[in-house]
């Protein structure tokens, strides 16, 4: 039995030492390539992979409890701490859920669409390229986590261009943005636009015919359709299994609909093929986001839905209109009090289907907030894709599967 | 014969420079800091980021080593949970003397926003801190300030005297 008092794992079902030539391995939780937290009990047949066992709840922070004693609006900064490499994404997916709630997510103006959009396809850049740095620095390429920081850094200057942070935005708030685009922010981002290809060329030029990488990524971690589907997988990992499912078409949000571009998917099923399938996603958010200048420009002004009920006024009302103050107090003190009832918005996160549901009473606070994160969906896949695979191989698995612990253990 | 004559009192002296045995074993402890890789959570990446191509920590002779070992200075980046706290405090005691630590971010100074049933409030209830960031998740400009400020907390030290035991807040 456990002891109260002391902080100590549970290991009772656990028996190292073994009779037969099976060993065990601990693998975490502070490994440098667990990518966060992950605690892999792993039973070995020689090199072999024969049993593997994650293990997670080390970052477990009680997000969820936080949200139900907090208000809408409180609750939004801590969704930046969930995926921490997008984290624009997840405060849209938040949004989006209570938007969906109140009902106000027709009434969000086109510019704050498309300034989120803009938001969302850079976050999907930003994550992409930290993917793909730590997944090669794992596999043993130093060079390429240089190369794609590179990148990275010019991307973050636009995001902290735009809201001031680099990695914990909070840029999107319940009803819209709060901030329009910075005067010069456009030109930077076309700039960014022009020279990110060559990039991407860089990468593919160090890695698409290295023999090194080829040889540690090809054939493993094959995932066939079945088993993607009955473990939950989503995003770029379930395309890689030739299955051509992206929630920016199946149930477009935002105006996914009114902008162009490819859902790439492949039939290789290895870490390979989904290597090149992160490439590619990139190329599709580069065009995405060209298509969006000439929109942001045509847009009129307005950056909060007008919901007076829900959201504060601008500043300009609350500093000439009394209403408008007094409305502003009691949201910010008492906080909004959506509807009753319950609503769940799937996102297609840079790593896969991000959804928040929330259960509401009526009250300003959520009676049930509870967050399907698709990392902790690709986690549990580890049970069935790491035995049959060298000991070696599990790290690049886990480096190919992109999951990050913030949003495991939430 | 050597025709070549050296004036020691002039241009420069002698080509010898005195110091103590303190000031040289400083010198070399506080320009090559191994940093061990600790991320926890967020202030994990901007770790990373401080350790690429930008920021270029290799500059203050910080090499990043995943062994507690081989390490002089821990980089508490991220929230420290109860569930976790146990295995951070067999990593620091696995280090070798001096070691220093670095407590990075809200999280890991008090526990930051999290003030919940899972997290630890600080994480210098489990390890002595020698330097807290503020910030969440602090910059890597933030972190790079702090390596220097422990360069300087480093050379102040006495390189022989017996350490004593850090305090634990």
């Amino acid at each position: 039995m456990q002891q109260v008092n002391r902080l100590s794992p549970f290991f009772e079902n656990l028996v190292f030492e073994r009779s037969d030539n099976h060993m065990i391995v601990n693998f975490g939780p502070q490994h440098p390539s667990a990518h966060g937290q992950l605690r892999l009990i792993l039973e070995l047949a020689g090199e072999m992979v024969v049993k593997a066992h994650p293990d997670i709840g080390y970052l477990h922070r009680g997000m969820e409890k936080m949200g139900e004693n907090m208000i809408y609006n409180e609750f939004l900064p801590t969704t930046d701490r969930m995926d921490y490499i997008a984290a624009s994404a997840n405060n849209y997916a938040f949004a989006l859920a209570v938007e969906r709630l109140l009902g106000i997510e027709d009434k969000v103006p086109r510019r704050a669409k498309i300034i989120r959009m803009m938001l969302l396809e850079l976050n999907r850049i930003i994550s992409h390229l930290f993917w793909l740095a730590t997944h090669a620095l794992d596999v043993g390429a130093m060079s390429v986590f240089l190369y794609c920081f590179r990148e990275r850094e010019f991307a973050m200057d636009l995001m902290e261009d735009y809201c001031g942070a680099r990695l914990t935005h909070s840029a999107v708030r319940i009803g819209g943005v709060p901030l329009d685009l910075p005067e010069g922010w456009l030109e930077s981002l076309s700039k960014f636009l022009d020279h990110m290809p060559e990039g991407i060329a860089d990468y593919e030029g160090l890695l698409d015919q290295n023999r090194i990488w080829k040889m540690r990524l090809e054939d493993v971690g094959n995932l066939t359709p079945e088993m993607a589907k009955s473990w939950g997988v989503s995003g770029p990992t379930l395309r890689g299994s030739g299955i051509k499912y992206d929630i920016r078409k199946e149930e477009p949000y935002e105006l996914y609909d009114e902008v162009e571009f490819d859902i790439p998917f492949c039939d290789a099923r290895d870490s390979y093929g989904r290597y090149k399938l992160y490439m590619q996603e990139m190329r599709e958010s580069l065009k995405i986001l060209a298509q969006l200048i000439p929109m942001y420009k045509e847009s009129e002004h307005g950056l909060m839905a007008h919901a007076p009920k829900y959201l504060s006024a601008t500043k300009e009302d609350m500093m000439t209109q009394n209403y408008s103050l007094m409305q502003h107090f009691v949201l910010v003190t008492q906080g909004m009090r959506p509807p009753v009832g319950e609503v769940y918005a799937p996102t297609e996160s840079p790593k896969g289907e991000l959804g928040f549901f929330i259960r509401s009473e009526g009250e300003p606070y959520a009676y049930r907030l509870k967050i399907r994160a698709p990392s902790f969906f690709h986690t549990g896949l580890l049970t069935d894709l790491l035995p049959g695979h060298y000991l070696a191989d599990v790290v690049t698995i886990i480096g190919n599967l992109n999951i990050v612990f913030g949003e495991i253990d939430r | 014969m050597a025709q070549h004559q050296v004036n020691y009192t002039k241009d420069g002296g002698l080509p010898v420079m005195l110091t103590t045995v303190d000031h040289l074993i400083n010198w070399g402890r506080s320009n090559s800091m191994w940093f061990l890789t600790y991320g926890l959570a967020c202030c994990a990446i901007e770790m990373m980021a401080s350790g690429a191509s930008r920021y270029d920590f290799d500059r203050f002779g910080t090499i990043f080593r995943a062994s507690p070992r081989q390490a002089d200075v821990m980089v508490v980046a991220g929230t420290l949970t109860k569930k976790h706290a146990e295995f951070i405090r067999r990593l620091y005691d696995q280090m070798t003397e001096p070691k220093w630590v670095i407590s990075m971010g809200s999280c890991a100074n008090t526990g930051g926003m999290f003030n919940t049933y899972a997290t630890v409030q600080g994480v210098d209830r489990v390890i002595p801190v020698d330097i807290y960031l503020p910030g969440c998740a602090p910059r890597p400009e933030t972190l790079q300030y702090a390596a220097m400020l422990l360069q300087q907390k480093i050379r102040r030290e006495r390189a022989f005297k017996k350490l004593p035991k850090k305090r634990l807040v």
